[in-house]
């Protein structure tokens, strides 16, 4: 009964819970992009940190929680789910874990909404974060790449665990009791991976098991597509959501050590997310690009696929053609969404701008590679590619793709910017960070395979692979030549007379010195 | 040996509070992961009992700093943890683990041994009876060090510990999730009895570390108090 809420805390109570599912869900995709987070405390509040904790806000993942919940709240039987799935280069996906927000009807009716309630569910936060990186999902999301990749998904309403296989474990993060009932956040994961954490995932198909295929029935209510859990990094904005700060309500948190009744309610200054639709409607693929803009830090580049209705209020279009040389560089991730870790943990810092190796993409496969709906398991057929790589011939996508990436490859053609970082990573992960989709959509899944074995990106921009193949010919050397060795051959040879003559001369002085070696 | 400074109260962990909670966890490593594993509980726990930095105002009023927290990956272990952003923490916390491994190493013993993370509340007394800690809640972590014969049976150790801090990461958050007895959040003039206010960026509760290395016999050998609260020193 919410007779005995005040309207005040009953208001307060329900924009808590609904910034925490959308915290919940940046957490949970945030952690499964493949990368080390890394964010700031701080000692001053800055009013936009919701739960006291620095959790950076990609706004596309925001956009899709907020559609997914299309402006209701978790409450019984109305589940908030966050689904995480691989999906390996050759199309086999695989659902590894369902992340579930709850609530269940157990009322707390003695509970302070504006205090404890609100630190309860930062304390819950943190526990999230410390969870999600201790499931299995967690080191395959950190290896994805040129094999596989992580999707994520959400949707709202019933959950549905079907997907995990038999012998699925649960891990409970926590509960947080309020006025209106209980929140639990919870997580049902895949077991039978587990061999999979140890060892680079094989191409195998017998070894995963059973794979469901998600494209040709979707039995879940919302058919939400699939999001890639990466990004791609460009340098200009073709498509920009507004900053964070702007879509977002602002939160104070203002506590007080006197009873709550005086305690200071947070000004809100809520400005709907004016976010531009972008790839909403079509879903996807989210390809997500952060960049380091001169106005905003936290600007993203949508590169979404061409919309077909509601045209969004961003120029796609145009973009599409710079995008090319856009997309060939990838800035370093951290300084778009994470503040740089403080001096002395360099480690940190050196991961975190590493860790932007994958996430950059080749041009040709962001947009638009529209794919039909699986016919029979597992196959990919593109009916649509509106960019350069419009070969006629079916499975384009597969086909061998050296002579445009050679092109676009940014270590055969370097880019002009300084600001280039592992570039290479851009195109061998081009598969990554554009998979993503559900039945009718979209899979720019580009197999890219001429990245030779054990090739380490992360330190010289050069790999082995483009090393050898720009060494592969070196000139002869010219001592080799016969030309030349005949030459100094003859003028040796007649300079040996001579030669002869000063060490005859200087006889005693080469005895005494072999006099010494003895 | 005890710790230097004032003291604030009997031996840490002996005669525990009466609503002090206690938790154990037991962990079985090489000798080179020990650091990381005791890290990586530590900080989980830490990070659970760490706020921002409170910024009071007039009328009892209080706004708390905005906790960063970053991912860590163990070099010994197949395992990541994630722990606050604060350089003067986890130095401490190093610091604390540091010596326990050296202890660990140094001493007779078989390589068994404890560390013992507790939270406690200050009470001030009135002279010339000095304050009183009361610990609240007390973390034993108990640590069996192995040897290991070759770099197989290593690889092994590696992801069967890294599976281990993964369950005991989960036993934590537990913990954590029960609600149980927390202090209750002090006026300006107390937070010091509550919180360690001495880092700049984060703010967690008062906190002491202590750990215990056991010789072959079974008993334990030594047990060394480290201060790390700033006031440790009133002389």
């Amino acid at each position: 009964m919410d007779t005995d809420l005040s309207s005040q805390d009953r208001k307060d109570l329900d924009k808590f819970i609904k910034f925490f599912a959308l915290k919940t869900v940046q957490v949970i995709v945030q952690a499964r992009l493949g990368e080390k987070i890394c964010t700031r405390s701080s000692s001053s509040p800055t009013g936009s940190d919701w739960f006291n904790l620095a959790i950076k806000d990609i706004p596309e993942v925001t956009h899709e929680a907020k559609k997914a919940l299309a402006g209701q709240l978790p409450a019984v039987g109305r589940s908030m789910c966050v689904e995480i799935s691989l999906k390996t280069s050759e199309g086999d996906s695989m659902e590894l874990e369902i992340w579930c927000l709850e609530m269940n009807e157990k009322c707390d009716k003695e509970i302070k909404v504006s205090y404890t309630v609100y630190n309860r569910l930062s304390l819950l936060l943190k526990s999230l974060l410390a969870i999600t990186r201790v499931t299995p999902a967690y080191r395959l999301s950190r290896k994805q790449g040129h094999e596989y990749v992580i999707l994520y998904r959400i949707y709202f309403g019933e959950v549905q665990l079907s997907g995990l296989g038999e012998g699925f474990q649960t891990v409970r993060v926590g509960t947080v009791g309020t006025p209106v009932g209980t929140i639990t956040l919870s997580c049902a994961y895949r077991i039978n991976l587990a061999f999979m954490s140890t060892r680079q995932f094989e191409r195998t198909p017998p070894i995963m098991g059973i794979i469901i295929d998600h494209f040709v029935d979707r039995p879940y209510p919302s058919s939400s597509p699939m999001h890639p859990c990466n990004y791609r990094a460009g340098e200009d904005n073709a498509a920009v959501y507004p900053s964070v700060e702007d879509s977002q309500e602002v939160c104070t948190t203002s506590f007080s050590t006197s009873p709550p009744s005086q305690l200071s309610s947070s000004r809100l200054s809520y400005q709907p997310a004016a976010l531009g639709v972008g790839s909403a409607d079509m879903g996807y693929p989210v390809l997500f690009a952060g960049g380091l803009n001169a106005a905003h830090p936290h600007q993203v580049l949508l590169i979404g696929p061409g919309k077909e209705g509601g045209v969004p209020p961003v120029p796609n279009q145009p973009a599409h053609g710079t995008q090319a040389d856009q997309e060939r560089m990838c800035t370093p991730l951290d300084g778009v969404y994470y503040s740089a870790a403080t001096p002395s943990s360099s480690e940190d810092t050196e991961t975190v701008s590493n860790s932007s190796e994958g996430k950059c993409g080749s041009p040709h496969d962001l947009l638009e590679t529209i794919f039909i709906r699986k016919v029979g398991a597992f196959v990919n057929k593109p009916i649509n590619q509106v960019t350069m790589a419009n070969l006629d011939i079916p499975f384009a996508m597969f086909a061998p793709k050296n002579v445009e990436l050679e092109d676009n490859d940014p270590m055969v053609n370097p880019p002009e910017s300084p600001e280039t970082e592992s570039p290479l990573q851009g195109s061998l992960h081009s598969e990554g960070s554009s998979g993503s989709s559900t039945g009718n959509t979209h899979d720019d899944f580009v197999m890219i395979d001429f990245k030779p074995a054990f090739s380490k990106d992360d330190i010289l921009p050069m790999d082995l692979g483009t090393f050898y193949r720009e060494f592969q010919n070196p000139p002869q050397l010219s001592s080799l030549s016969i030309d030349i060795g005949a030459q100094s051959m003859a003028e040796d040879l007649d300079s040996l007379p001579e030669k002869l003559a000063v060490h005859e001369k200087n006889v005693k002085e080469f005895d005494a010195f072999v006099e010494t070696l003895q | 040996m005890v710790g230097t400074g004032r003291r604030c109260c009997g031996p840490s962990g002996a005669t525990p509070a009466m609503n002090c909670r206690a938790e154990v966890l037991e962990v079985s490593v090489e000798g080179r992961q020990v650091e990381e594993a005791m890290l990586a509980v530590l900080h989980t726990i830490l990070l659970h009992r760490s706020t921002g930095k409170f910024h009071y105002k007039k009328e009892g009023t209080y706004s708390i700093g905005t906790v960063g927290t970053q991912d860590v990956d163990c070099d010994f272990i197949d395992f990541a943890y994630v722990r606050v952003s604060s350089e003067e923490l986890d130095r401490a916390l190093r610091k604390a683990v540091g010596e326990f491994k050296d202890a660990l190493r140094g001493s007779g013993s078989d390589g068994m041994g404890q560390i013992s993370l507790e939270f406690y509340q200050k009470k001030k007394s009135r002279w010339p009876f000095s304050d009183e800690c009361i610990p609240w809640e007390l973390w034993t972590i108990k640590v069996n060090v192995v040897n290991l014969a070759n770099e197989q049976e290593r690889q092994i150790c590696r992801e069967k510990v890294g599976e281990k801090l993964c369950e005991k990461i989960i036993n934590i958050v537990e913990v954590m999730n029960r609600h149980e007895y927390l202090p209750k959040m002090p006026t300006q003039s107390e937070v010091d009895n509550v919180f360690d206010t001495s880092l700049k960026d984060v703010q967690p509760y008062l906190y002491k570390i202590s750990y215990q290395i056991t010789d072959s016999l079974g008993t334990s050998v030594t047990t060394t108090m480290r201060r790390l609260i700033k006031d440790t020193l009133a002389l």
